[in-house]
């Protein structure tokens, strides 16, 4: 059977890209932290040695549509082609290319299937930042085949939390399941809370920053149950209008199960908190740290 | 009241360079334009499968027109697609990084909770 070798729970923010690729002299402030947390926090992939990644995240209105909006969609392609003309305009992006691993995703839709999720598929499908902010970050070689997982966090009616963890329990059955030699990290993006377009952007921390640090709690101790009481479709619109995009985070801790992350680390910024974490379900299957460095800390 | 419709001109502007510069620069002509030509184009599907009975309210071509994006939130347009247009017509005109954002956010500082509903 295959190996699930991590799990890895992320914000996806936009602005990371450029904001890295800037000279020193001419970054802002808070660059220095944010670098210096994402390179601790590739480090958590590397040690995992991954041979595959499922790439849990959401199409933000690039090729999904609202006359014909899937919730759920996998895609099954031999490479994907990624970011939008919108993101390179708005973000600094770069195009890329990535390579898709047909047999898991061929293996995740009829096993999907028969396990209570009616996945919609893609057979051509031009991925956008939800799935490349996390390449960037833990994984900026971009050389490892990918299964996209798109949700539908973003234009309702939309599945309520507790579907997301299901699905993410499900995704991790499946995984357990495949009949194949692989190492398989799974790592999903998402936001605490976030508003965008409405009166609360942009702000000097993300709009609710007392729901963010309730989210670091759930998330960092694998509370699922604490998580499911409190969160409802009706209750992430009160944190900030893009909220939803927390069911994301919901989904990646059904696919850790009620476990404390082995890896936890948040930094609050302009706008959002970011936030990075890491579950290894295996871990005699990860390499050790990098001089023996604690990996659970974080910087409000 | 079509919400729909709506997003679907800022998400057909959004993602064409030349309509974005269009509807920058004459809001009026491009809403006029794109309301006979483009509204009912099935995305995907050629001329003779056009949508036969899409229209904007004149509360929403009004919107469109004055380049209002405190009156389609309003109304309901999805708040992602206005913001990513309104980023790339008007962020250039704000020499001050996120200075766009702010004014935007301002505008609406009068907006409360719970938000006009987003569902199409």
């Amino acid at each position: 059977m295959a190996d699930l070798v991590a799990v890895l729970a992320t914000t996806h923010h936009p602005f990371y890209y450029r904001t890295s690729q800037l000279p020193p002299e001419e970054r802002p402030p808070f660059a220095e932290e944010w670098i210096s947390k994402i390179a601790t926090y590739r480090e958590t992939l590397t040690r995992a040695r991954p041979d595959v990644l499922v790439m849990v995240g959401s199409d933000h209105f690039h090729q999904l549509w609202l006359d014909n909006m899937p919730q759920f969609l996998v895609g099954k392609a031999p490479f994907y082609d990624a970011n939008w003309e919108n993101e390179i305009r708005e973000f600094g992006m770069p195009k890329l290319l990535l390579k898709g691993d047909e047999e898991l995703s061929a293996y995740m839709l009829r096993e999907g299937l028969d396990r209570g999720f009616d996945l919609a598929f893609s057979n051509e499908l031009r991925i956008d930042h939800s799935v490349t902010c996390p390449i960037l970050t833990v994984r900026p070689e971009a050389d490892l085949p990918i299964v996209p997982i798109y949700t539908n966090i973003f234009a309702p009616p939309l599945p309520k939390p507790e579907r997301f963890v299901q699905l993410g329990r499900t995704i991790r059955e499946i995984i357990d399941a495949w009949p194949s030699h692989l190492r398989v990290a799974v790592i999903g993006s998402g936001h605490l809370s976030l508003e965008l377009g409405g009166p609360r952007q942009f702000g000097p921390t993300g709009p609710d920053p007392e729901f963010d640090h309730r989210a670091v709690e759930w998330i960092s101790n694998g509370d699922i149950d604490g998580c499911l009481r409190e969160v409802t479709l009706d209750s992430l619109h009160a944190p900030g209008n893009a909220t939803h995009g927390f069911m994301d985070f919901m989904l990646m801790m059904g696919v850790a199960g009620h476990e404390k992350a082995d890896h936890a680390d948040h930094l609050s910024l302009f706008h959002t908190m970011e936030a990075y974490f890491t579950w290894y379900p295996n871990p005699h299957l990860v390499d050790p740290p990098l001089g023996g460095v604690p990996t659970i800390g974080a910087t409000a | 009241m079509s919400k729909y419709l709506v997003n679907k001109f800022l998400y057909t502007v959004d993602r064409d360079h030349d309509l974005t510069e269009r509807y920058r620069t004459d809001p009026a002509g491009t809403v006029a334009w794109w309301e006979v030509e483009m509204a009912g184009t099935l995305l995907n599907a050629i001329d003779a499968e056009r949508t036969t009975w899409l229209s904007f309210t004149d509360a929403e071509r009004e919107a469109l027109v004055g380049h209002d994006h405190v009156a389609l939130f309003e109304m309901g347009a999805h708040p992602f697609l206005t913001l990513t247009l309104w980023i790339a017509m008007f962020e250039r005109d704000h020499p001050e990084p996120l200075a766009m954002q702010l004014d935007y956010a301002a505008r609406l500082a009068h907006v409360t909770q719970p938000y006009p509903d987003i569902t199409t």
